[in-house]
């Protein structure tokens, strides 16, 4: 599978970078944590994604470029889940998302088509559906103008259960967007088959742009690839506005404090890279384990690394 | 009180759902791409031993059950509440029909016990996995009769009515697996 990605990316004339594993920086989002480590007693962190140091390398080239490196994550582990996990991240510059959305569909064949198994290589159609669309479908709600109210009404009228610690505040809005889309949205993609997911609510923008949609709702140029309910890959129209992504960080810490986390530590450099100029682009990052699960049709993020984090 | 956060969360964790101690059995995470995280668990009242399924938001905590498990040795029933002893403090406990549970039909005194305690109280007991009782009332075996596998009820000295062999007589002291209730040999 490297090999096919890395002659799909060599075709293409893309080049292959690398970047530090181990950081100054940590991250910010409020739903995922670094792992830290220390040099001559100085905290530093291992990367959640090389997004950071990708964009830097962008601003200062504005070349195509991509990158298979590992990716580390406190406190996830599970069936899906394993705190060291390879991640294949690539940027296009002058793409929208539309374009990378479509590139990774082809990427996606190509590695279907040489090592998928007859079940998956069988049914290649990839769904594309917005957010908006799908909340519609699935949950019968608007998820651009929905509320907490709305969304715990949502959830009793299908019957979910409704998770410990879930709060009220308008600041929770997202956890029940999250848990809906769990419980309710996911279930529904088809099985052994893969689904696009795009147009986020501007609140889930991360580092995406905000536009606005046909129904004139602001919405996160932001997609995820799913392969039934299993989350594959996410990608952004990249924000390159400089203080508005220094704002988000900020907003993003505010929100860790809240859920009593620890402040990360914002990637000064990144908004510096940012401020020089990054140019127009789409990228996306791709969980390789998970991909090679659903190429092998394997149930357990386990059985497609050679030692799992039991073992490792 | 102490709590546990969802990323302490593991197999035999004792928790608090619902008023009852719990342990934990199974904990998945589930996570919607890049959103918020919930732990899947499930998990087993210890007090009725239903399994049961509950979903956290991630980093939401939980209080513990300060659950303690010991070796005793039954002592006596006085009707309402049976009597344990801790051999070494020889501190006693009176656990009710409740926490006894099914104990009752396999101790008549002596034995050692498992006894579960929360927050100092008796829980459930879980008798020794073999006992040896006599049999109060059993009726003769047909002489004869030797077919293999063939059983006839028999009474024993604590109530208990076990499937026994036709030989088996009056007065025999029986070895019995509690776990499954049945007859093993004699004793």
């Amino acid at each position: 599978m490297l090999k096919d990605i890395r002659a799909f990316f060599d075709e293409k004339n893309i080049i292959e970078v690398e970047t530090p594993l181990l950081s100054h920086a940590s991250t910010t989002d409020p739903h995922l944590d670094s792992l830290q480590s220390k040099f001559r007693d100085a905290p530093c962190f291992l990367n959640t994604s090389p997004e950071y140091a990708m964009k830097r390398l962008l601003a200062s080239w504005g070349e195509p470029i991509f990158q298979i490196c590992k990716a580390f994550r406190d406190d996830e582990l599970g069936v899906n889940h394993n705190p060291e996990f390879t991640l294949l991240e690539w940027y296009r510059p002058g793409y929208d998302m539309t374009q990378l959305m479509a590139e990774l569909a082809e990427l996606v064949s190509i590695l279907c088509s040489v090592g998928g198994s007859a079940g998956v290589s069988k049914k290649l159609d990839f769904e594309m559906l917005s957010y908006q669309q799908a909340f519609e479908d699935y949950v019968g709600i608007n998820p651009h103008l929905t509320t907490v109210s709305e969304c715990h009404q949502a959830a009793l009228a299908h019957g979910i259960e409704i998770p410990r610690g879930m709060g009220v505040g308008d600041d929770d809005l997202n956890d029940w967007m999250d848990w809906l889309l769990t419980q309710l949205v996911l279930p529904q993609f088809q099985e052994n088959s893969f689904t696009f997911l795009y147009d986020y609510p501007a609140a889930q923008c991360s580092l995406a742009k905000i536009a606005t949609n046909e129904q004139q709702f602001l919405v996160a140029k932001r997609f995820e690839l799913f392969f039934g309910e299993i989350e594959l890959a996410n990608g952004f129209h990249e924000l390159t506005d400089a203080q508005e992504q220094l704002q988000r960080f900020k907003l993003e810490n505010q929100a860790r404090q809240r859920d009593g986390k620890k402040c990360g530590t914002i990637d000064t450099r990144l908004i510096a890279a940012l401020d020089y100029g990054l140019p127009e682009c789409s990228g996306v990052a791709m969980g390789l384990d998970r991909l090679l699960m659903a190429l092998t049709e394997t149930k357990h993020i386990e059985r497609v690394i050679s030692f799992s984090w039991q073992n490792a | 009180m102490a709590t546990y956060s969802t990323n302490q969360f593991k197999n035999g964790l004792k928790i608090i759902l619902d008023n009852d101690p719990c342990s934990i059995t199974e904990n998945n995470v589930v996570k919607p791409g890049k959103g918020q995280a919930f732990n899947k668990v499930k998990v087993r009242n210890l007090r009725t031993g239903r399994v049961l399924e509950r979903t956290f938001k991630s980093t939401e905590s939980v209080e513990a059950a300060d659950v303690d498990e010991m070796n005793v040795e039954y002592l006596y029933s006085d009707g309402e509440n049976w009597h344990f002893m801790e051999p070494s403090s020889f501190e006693q406990y009176a656990a009710d029909a409740t926490a006894v549970g099914d104990a009752v039909k396999w101790i008549k005194g002596q034995e050692v016990c498992v006894m579960m305690l929360w927050d100092g109280a008796p829980l459930s007991i879980t008798p020794p996995n073999f006992v040896e009782l006599s049999v109060a009332q059993t009726d003769p075996g047909l002489k004869g009769d030797t077919a293999q596998g063939a059983t006839k009820p028999a009474t024993l000295e604590t109530g208990t009515e076990v499937k026994v062999p036709l030989f088996i007589n009056e007065g025999d002291i029986l070895k019995i697996d509690t776990r499954t209730g049945e007859y093993v040999s004699r004793a």
